[in-house]
């Protein structure tokens, strides 16, 4: 099992995202302006500013030529997981529903919160439960996540924020979302600051494992 | 700004320092040499009324790697690894656009630690403003704050701590210091020197627009008036994005070690830039103007040799090693291009194509820049009017112990701190205002131990008593580092005065500079560079004097390191340290409309054995929480151990009978104390400490004192900053 962990010019958190991943699997980075995945079994798109977020968040990174083979990997049934910037991209990318909007403080916001596991089905949460709380760290300033009505089946709300911890104003609580296929995820929050309780939480690291389970 | 009717004057150089460039020059300088000496004979640049000040400072110690006079300080922290860090001001850019002024103070501090060969690691600030209820120093706090987050958050190094202060004396002029910490191994160091005949020069990075052009000079060493509107365009503009990929550009090429030398451009551009890389190298530099690549064009070679853009860096390279230089900077996107080359005429030459346009001999731009002696004298009157009262004197204990904690000065800080990432990078074990220091791991699990960081200073003691106040920051910086178990191994430190070309200003800095010579040589802790911010006055006066200190120190064990919180119902409390609460210059004094017109004298050496016995309780590793009393005294300490922790407390202050004496032991200020909690046999098995209550309840309960429910607390704390930016 092999993750990759994507690039990008003003990328922040891929080497932490690396590190995450090696806690579980072998993982290495994919450079943005290649186009060969490397043979990696998922692939991680990272929290940062890709291309500075200029003209809108995600919006360039995923015109690059390494997610062109992401997105092709992605619509032939892969694991990708977009955390944060990684997140906005896979929305750009049209490979999840919905989209990131500015938080309602209109302020970046750093803060550990507690998510909610709504769909343990996923080849991203399946070792965990339906239910389970999980202590994961948020940090961004575009984060509150909107699909309009009808867009988004409840089977495709991976994760939501426990009650009186939504940091931005998403629509429903709503911290995670998944494809119809089940196999395109995204979060706001940073699993991969949350893989050690030494930094603050270990809980993060169940993602990571989930997607590093061979499949039952 | 034509040069052509810029004299002398008009570039803030005197007559006589003008006489003196003619006699270096053997001439008259032309107008781009006349620009360049502006700007390198500049406060801002050349130091000129502190540098002798500033050499009485202990500079040596057995962890330095790297002291004052290269981009940043550097010390080694063990295991081949070394750690650089500096802090420097951006008062006056912040004062004019404070978005802008705060941002890029932060990516020129981010551009000295890479310029040394180190990853940056971690940012912290610190910050003043006039009170919260002036409008002009909510805009001015609220920008500055975003613009800090704008330029660390995009750039992916966390920011972990800092301080903001709130007082009447910086209403018209802020102050915005930023600290940055890097790791690097020890092998990868790199100096600014340039070096070797005929080896390239090459800038890297943005291209040079006529942003910031005269911000060194115009700005920074000036005081500020009304029409510094004005002075907006000598405003940096800060990107993010391209400082980023400089950063991982210029690490990959010193990994290659494909480098000579490395610089960054700060105030003054390529001008200082160059020439200090030739001073430092013994060899004369020629640069072509006509290769800079330009982000606007018919840019004066004047302006090409001044402006401030940012995002840019300078390096010397081998001829043989210039291809391999180039394809490292094409595969991250950042330009690089020949603009000269060193010689070994001991001059900067400059060039517009084959024109010669500028002979400068380097000695004469660096090393024979004209020095002053401050002329002190201790003012007769005070200088600062006292603040606004706003408590009685008749206040009961639980309403000083709430107006204290609802006071901007003391109130909880998330509001900034959750605007910056402090997390990134997967090092930082204790986030900001959960510890009295930041800590952050060497390596991921620990093992190699980690460094802590701080950084500090209360202007207002500091008016109050130049010399003791400084000391004080010291000590201050020193015992947060101790809170969380780490010994000092370096200390950097900013500046921030009025015009010391006053003698009452000239008084407090030399006092300042004696105060913390003192402090780091009783303990010891070695000054590895800094900053001299002068000129902070308005129409209303000078500011406080505020020496910032900005500490490293290293810790063996992170996963053992105590919590500002209290932790368990029944751990017992007590105090260690050194502590002599006395309520002059105290915050509560201030609250009751009194500045204070002196501070109880310190004994150093005491403290410094104080600090040592603080620091092993803590690494006894049996100590959940440890906070140190400061700004609130007392009380206040306690309050935030119990907001933090969620538990309540019963303190009992035995021997405490007038209620004179009991303020002063309640909310009364002074370096040296330090609140301890644990299991009870943790507590009894330490050196000298004073068991003084457990925590418990759902109250702070300070006996013959006060009585306040821990929701009131938090509600007091939690509440003030917030509420001031509520629409």
């Amino acid at each position: 099992m092999k993750f990759g962990v994507v690039r990008f010019p003003g990328s922040c958190d891929e080497v932490d995202a690396l590190m995450a991943c090696r806690r579980f699997a072998d993982a290495d980075l994919l450079w943005h302006g290649d186009r060969d995945l490397s043979g990696v079994d998922a692939v991680i798109v990272p929290g940062g500013f890709s291309y500075g977020d200029y003209l809108r968040v995600g919006a360039i990174a995923r015109f690059s030529p390494l997610m062109e083979s992401v997105i092709e990997f992605a619509r032939d049934g892969g694991p990708v997981l977009g955390i944060c910037n990684g997140f906005q991209v896979l929305c750009e990318a049209g490979l999840l529903p919905g989209a990131l909007l500015p938080n309602d403080s209109l302020r970046f916001v750093c803060r550990q919160v507690d998510v909610i596991v709504e769909n343990p089905g996923t080849p991203f949460t399946r070792a965990c439960e339906e239910g389970d709380s999980l202590s994961i760290p948020v940090k961004h300033t575009t984060g509150r996540y909107y699909a309009p009505s009808g867009t988004l089946p409840e089977d495709q709300v991976v994760l939501r924020y426990a009650p009186g911890h939504n940091p931005n104003g998403s629509m429903d609580d709503v911290a995670g979302v998944c494809n119809e296929g089940g196999n395109v995820m995204g979060l706001m929050p940073h699993p991969e600051h949350a893989v050690d309780p030494l930094t603050g939480s270990a809980d993060g690291g169940r993602l990571f494992e989930s997607l590093a389970m061979v499949p039952a | 700004m034509s040069l052509a009717s810029a004299p002398h004057r008009e570039l803030g150089l005197t007559d006589a320092e003008y006489d003196g460039i003619c006699e270096h020059m053997g001439r008259e300088p032309n107008a781009l040499e006349l620009a360049v000496f502006s700007l390198m004979w500049s406060e801002h640049c050349a130091y000129k009324h502190s540098k002798k000040l500033l050499r009485q400072l202990p500079s040596e110690g057995p962890h330095i790697l790297m002291g004052p006079g290269e981009n940043a300080g550097v010390v080694d922290v063990g295991d081949g690894l070394a750690a650089a860090f500096k802090v420097e001001s951006h008062n006056h850019p912040s004062a004019v656009e404070p978005f802008q002024g705060a941002a890029t103070g932060v990516g020129g501090i981010l551009r000295d630690i890479f310029a040394v060969g180190a990853r940056p690691i971690a940012v912290l600030d610190s910050l003043r403003f006039g009170e919260l209820d002036s409008a002009r120093s909510r805009y001015l706090f609220d920008w500055a704050v975003k613009g800090i987050g704008h330029y660390g958050n995009s750039i992916g190094v966390p920011t972990v701590g800092g301080e903001v202060y709130f007082e009447p004396a910086y209403e018209q002029n802020c102050l915005v210091n930023a600290m940055c910490v890097g790791l690097a191994p020890r092998e990868r160091l790199i100096r600014s020197a340039a070096a070797g005949v005929g080896n390239l020069l090459v800038l890297l990075g943005a291209r040079t627009g006529r942003d910031g052009i005269g911000g060194a000079s115009v700005l920074a060493s000036a005081e500020l008036s009304e029409e510094d509107e004005s002075k907006r365009p000598t405003v940096q503009i800060g990107d993010p994005f391209e400082e980023s990929k400089l950063v991982e550009c210029c690490l990959e090429l010193l990994e290659r070690d494909l480098l000579a030398s490395l610089q960054d451009l700060g105030a003054a551009g390529l001008s200082s830039s160059s020439s200090e890389m030739a001073s430092k190298g013994g060899v004369g530099l020629d640069i072509d103007v006509a290769r800079v690549p330009l982000r606007e064009d018919d840019m004066e070679p004047f302006e090409i040799m001044i402006s401030e853009s940012q995002e840019r860096m300078l390096c010397v390279v081998e001829p043989a090693r210039l291809e391999d230089v180039l394809a490292r900077c094409a595969r991250w996107d950042v330009r690089a291009t020949v603009i000269g080359e060193v010689t070994d005429t001991r001059r900067l030459r400059v060039f517009d194509g084959d024109e010669p346009v500028g002979d400068i001999p380097v000695g004469a731009l660096v090393d024979d820049v004209p020095l002053y002696d401050l002329e002190p004298e201790e003012p007769g009157e005070p200088l600062y009017p006292d603040p606004p009262a706003r408590i009685g004197e008749d206040a009961s204990a639980a309403d000083s112990l709430l107006a204290l904690l609802a006071s901007p000065n003391i109130a909880s800080k998330r509001f900034v701190f959750e605007q910056y990432d402090s997390i990134v990078g997967s090092r930082t074990v204790r986030r900001p205002q959960s510890a009295d220091a930041a800590v952050l791991v060497l390596e991921p699990d620990g093992g190699m131990g980690a460094l802590a960081v701080s950084i500090d200073g209360n202007g207002r003691r500091v008016a109050c008593d130049p010399y003791t106040g400084a000391a004080e920051a010291v000590l201050e910086c020193a015992r947060n580092l101790a809170c969380v178990g780490a010994e000092p191994l370096g200390l950097t430190n900013c500046l921030n005065f009025g015009n010391p070309e006053k003698p009452h200003i000239a008084w407090q800095l030399t006092r300042t500079v004696e105060g913390l010579r003192d402090a780091c040589l009783a303990l010891g802790v070695p000054v590895v560079g800094g900053n001299v911010s002068l000129y902070n006055e308005g129409g209303e006066g000078p500011i406080y004097p505020t020496p910032v200190v900005g500490m490293v120190g290293k810790l063996p064990e992170p996963s053992a390191v105590p919590r500002t919180g209290f932790a368990e119902e029944g751990h017992a409390i007590a105090l260690v340290g050194m502590f002599e609460p006395a309520l002059e210059g105290s915050e509560l004094e201030k609250l009751r409309g009194r500045l204070g017109r002196s501070l109880p004298p310190l004994d150093l050496a005491a403290h410094a054995d104080a600090l040592v016995r603080v620091r092993a309780a803590v690494r006894g590793g049996a100590l959940p929480t440890a906070h140190d009393i400061s700004e609130g005294g007392l009380a206040c300490a306690l309050a935030e151990c119990c907001i933090a922790g969620g538990y309540g407390a019963v303190v009992s202050l035995s021997d405490r009978n007038s209620s004179n004496t009991l303020d002063a032991a309640v909310f009364g200020e002074g370096p040296g104390g330090v609140i301890v909690a644990g299991p009870r046999d943790a507590i009894d098995s330490l050196d000298s400490a004073l068991v003084i209550g457990e925590v418990g309840g759902d109250s702070l309960e300070i006996e013959g004192a006060l009585s306040v429910p821990v929701s009131e607390l938090r509600a007091a704390y939690e509440g003030t900053i917030p509420a001031a930016f509520a629409a």
